[in-house]
């Protein structure tokens, strides 16, 4: 009846693993407590969970990414306390604990706070760059969001109920077969990552549509801001390289509970062709990862530099390049594994030449400040940390792209450093920006600036203590994911990374007060204009937060920094002879459904409990058919509506003093489009 | 989509025009058969690598029956030209040509998946199932993974008869059924694949 689910799978065994499961119970606890307490679930429910609005899926995804950020970090302090103290001791993690934790940790960044995180950055922004009124799909576009919350759910529950993974984020067979590893902990990483991917192939679909498809007039692909740009390359990548993790751990899956032989070690195994398969998708993902973040960073820089991108044509080609040569790389990830020579070589020059257009991106972001009037808000701060920071993570990858370098140092924590060093300030610094610089778009009013600063000090101290230090240890050959060790060598480099890690616990305790301070203080902060850092891009056009149709009358793009040139022409802000109807996505609970059958799904699946498993998936068939005979999915948003609407902005702006930006040192006017064009 | 210019500012009549959403959606679907394609292209990859991991177990010119897959050939290609047919009728307006066609493909797609069971169950009888050896874990995944987008396929076709009996021929029902044959000649292309890559050759 439960399969393989008994009582010995809640965490009673250890007070570590009964912690960390009463921390997730009662974390979801206060959550449904404060919901109650403030009387929200009608709102919660039929304003958010029901909404296909683009804007709130995209908030929602960021919160999910958020909460996910804090349990990733927690499993990175728990790693770098134990092994700061865990010479010739065993610490206070067992072993077996320890590998659950990097496992997690790994699965949790990449999949769970940066996949949606990136999400919802493109899901709130891209639309109104284009100017368009939503995604093409809002309904698959919030099963997308649904699915992804699904796949985090099995991850968190897997603290409460049973275990996780030991295997790694990669879960590299046979170590991860059933014959080594016949327990829960694979399956539960296995169906949490198959369950998002699906929701990850939809958004991309979902995205490059709306790209292709939804622009406004005259907003060629060439006048597209970079942030949408590098949002359509996303896509393309997320479209070609999510089926190869798909079938990566599908076939882990079926190996794991049907006995098949792809991955094992007898009887016709292939494990190599699972490395292959999952890097055939791993590596485009770092890129995934990383684009529509040098998106952010390109439109926080010209932002604040107050000046038109430099190199526009430049940055678009070098990201078009980028995701071709993402697919041509992968092979560096296990240059050790048995490649020959020439292979090896061949894929260790791709690897060297796909820093080309990075470096080709770095000199044009360096060159927009180069004779700029720069304004240090906290996105810019986190813009220049990464400039600073990830040419070194750039450049350590170019020595470990060498493949006899790379024999001296895989799997070591110079390769823990290295990957660190890019994806933190090349990723997460540009999600943190975009989510400083776009926050008053979605909620009308500005973040605290002096917490924001703070936390990008926090955060970038704190990076550079918790791995240099790891790039030092990679050299004396320190292996990664070590639990405990017996050279004394080792240990005070470890200890001032667990001081670094410590700070970018402060960086992250900033940010929450940096979120409290504001809400707190938000009548003193509001965002009248819509525009509040003299913007470039459409979206900065909207209202903040913008109104459900974004735009009442498309508007019509006549350059690059569309937003900036009909500023500049005056008719930014034009009232419109008449409005017209608009049509919007109807609320409906049918992707919410899906996502919570998928996560039952993926739970009785991991418990081997097969009705249930039957079960949801027939509650996800019948929802997707129900969906698909419903001709009424629009509602229609009469023209008077929109017009009162409007008008109410109208008078709001009237009232605003016209420049937010003007009383910032070293603002200079709006005239700087022609002085530097 | 007529267009009043108000100084540069140009409006839309129609927020977004039917005929533009049924486009997206098309469009939309194209792309989720490339991403389907690259599922497909790796299976195929992962059956080429594994081609000659057999165990010592059987091979595929011991097990696999040039008759039998031609006979799945046939249905199954025969089924793509009756939703041919079935397009046809939608277009000349036709709702009983369309549901008596989509019938008869749905049977023939019933067919092709009753002689994939035979050849399934028949193997695993032989004592060649999937957990045999590596080879016969990506022969049943290529062709399985196929045989499961066709009985996805069927569900569709069923759900598509059900809302042209109750919907009629309306505009929303004919972007599906548009989509529906996509999807179901993208499988016909498929299964041309495996036919080539893995029957032929198998026999040879």
């Amino acid at each position: 009846m439960l399969g393989r689910l008994t009582i010995d799978a809640l965490p009673f065994y250890s007070a570590i693993a009964a912690g960390g499961a009463a921390v997730t119970v009662l974390g979801a606890l206060s959550v449904v407590g404060l919901i109650t307490y403030f009387r929200a679930w009608r709102i919660v429910l039929f304003d958010w969970v029901s909404s296909l609005d683009h804007k709130k899926i995209g908030i929602m995804y960021v919160m999910l990414a958020l909460v996910m950020l804090m349990r990733g970090f927690i499993d990175a302090a728990m790693m770098r306390s134990q092994q700061a103290i865990a010479f010739r001791s065993d610490g206070y993690l067992p072993a077996e604990h320890f590998d659950q934790i990097f496992s997690s940790h790994g699965t949790i960044m990449i999949f769970f706070m940066a996949m949606p995180f990136l999400s919802g950055l493109i899901n709130h922004i891209m639309p109104q760059q284009i100017g368009a009124r939503d995604v093409a799909f809002p309904f698959m576009n919030a099963v997308s969001l649904w699915l992804t919350a699904a796949g985090a759910g099995l991850v968190l529950i897997s603290l409460v109920i049973g275990k996780f993974s030991t295997a790694g984020w990669t879960g590299y067979p046979p170590y991860s077969g059933i014959e080594y590893n016949p327990g829960v902990g694979v399956d539960y990483w296995l169906w949490a990552v198959l369950i998002a991917g699906v929701g990850s192939t939809m958004s991309g679909i979902n995205f490059l549509v709306t790209i292709l498809k939804c622009r406004a007039p005259g907003m060629h692909l060439f006048r597209m801001p970079l942030f949408s740009w590098t949002v359509l390359v996303t896509s393309v990548l997320m479209i070609f390289a999510f089926p190869a993790l798909t079938v990566a751990c599908g076939l882990l899956a079926v190996d794991r509970i049907f006995g098949t032989h792809f991955f094992t070690n007898a009887m016709g195994g292939n494990m190599m062709h699972y490395i292959n398969l999952f890097w055939l998708w791993g590596h485009p993902e770092v890129y995934i990862l990383i684009l529509p973040a040098f998106g952010v960073f390109s439109e926080v820089v010209a932002t604040f530099s107050q000046k038109r991108l430099f190199g526009y044509t430049s940055l678009v080609l070098a990201t078009m390049a980028i995701g071709l040569l993402s697919f041509t790389v992968w092979l560096h990830h296990f240059f050790t594994m048995g490649p020959s020579a020439d292979v090896n070589s061949f894929f260790g020059i791709m690897t060297t030449i796909i820093a080309v257009p990075t470096g080709v991106k770095v000199f044009d972001w360096l060159l927009t400040m180069y004779r700029g009037r720069i304004i240090f808000k906290p996105p810019m701060l986190f813009t220049i940390g990464f400039l600073v920071t990830f040419v070194i993570g750039g450049l350590s990858g170019v020595l470990l792209a060498l493949p006899p370098v790379d024999y001296a140092m895989h799997n070591t924590t110079f390769l823990v450093a290295h990957f660190h060093n890019t994806i933190i300030p090349g990723v997460l610094f540009g999600y943190l920006a975009g989510y400083m610089f776009w926050f008053p778009k979605a909620f009308g009013f500005k973040l605290n600036e002096t917490w924001g600063a703070r936390s990008f000090w926090c955060w970038i101290i704190g990076f550079y203590l918790a791995f240099m230090p790891l790039y030092v240890l990679g050299l004396m050959g320190m292996p990664r994911r070590m639990e405990h060790y017996d050279i004394a060598a080792w240990q005070p480099h470890l200890i001032v990374a667990a001081v670094g890690a410590f700070i970018i616990f402060l960086g992250i305790v900033c940010l929450a007060i940096q979120l409290v301070v504001s809400i707190r203080d938000r009548a003193n902060a509001r965002d009248l204009t819509g525009d509040p850092w003299n913007g470039r891009t459409l979206e900065w056009a909207t209202s903040s937060p913008p109104a459900l149709y974004n735009f009442a009358i498309l508007p019509n793009v006549q350059s690059v920094d569309a937003f900036w040139d009909m500023k500049h022409r005056g008719v930014a802000y034009q009232r419109p002879e008449r409005y017209v109807d608009i049509a919007l996505p109807k609320n409906t609970f049918i992707p919410a459904t899906v996502g919570g059958a998928a996560f039952v799904f993926g739970f009785a699946v991991v418990w081997y409990i097969w009705w249930l498993a039957a079960v949801a998936f027939a509650v996800i068939l019948v929802a997707i058919i129900i969906r698909s005979s419903d001709d009424e999915t629009e509602v229609i948003l009469p023209a008077i509506e929109v017009k009162a609407i409007e008008e109410a902005r109208f008078r709001e702006m009237e009232a605003a003093s016209k420049n937010e930006m003007a009383s910032d040192p070293g603002f200079a006017g709006e005239s700087v489009l022609e002085a530097t064009s | 989509m007529t267009a009043d210019t108000l100084g540069t500012v140009e409006m839309a009549a129609l927020p977004t025009s039917d005929t533009q959403k049924y486009e997206d959606r098309a469009f939309g679907f194209w792309i989720y058969l490339m991403s389907d394609a690259i599922i497909f292209a790796l299976l195929f990859a992962t059956y080429l690598v594994m081609l000659g991991n057999t165990a010592r177990g059987p091979t595929g010119q011991q097990l696999f029956s040039l008759e039998h897959a031609a006979a799945e050939t046939a249905v199954l290609l025969l089924s793509s030209a009756t939703f041919g047919f079935a397009s046809v009728a939608f277009a000349q307006a036709s709702r009983p040509g369309v549901i008596q066609w989509l019938s008869v493909t749905a049977v023939l797609g019933l067919g092709f998946l009753l002689l994939e069971y035979q050849e399934f169950s028949g193997m695993i009888a032989k004592g060649a199932g999937p957990d045999r050896s590596g080879f016969l874990s990506a022969f049943f995944a290529l062709v399985g993974t196929h045989g499961l987008h066709v009985s996805a396929g069927i569900i569709w076709i069923l759900v598509m008869i059900g809302q042209v009996l109750t919907k009629g021929l309306t505009r929303p029902v004919a972007s599906r059924v548009m989509r529906l044959g996509l999807f179901w000649h993208f499988l016909d292309i498929i299964w041309i694949g495996i036919f080539s890559v893995v029957y032929l050759p198998g026999l040879v």
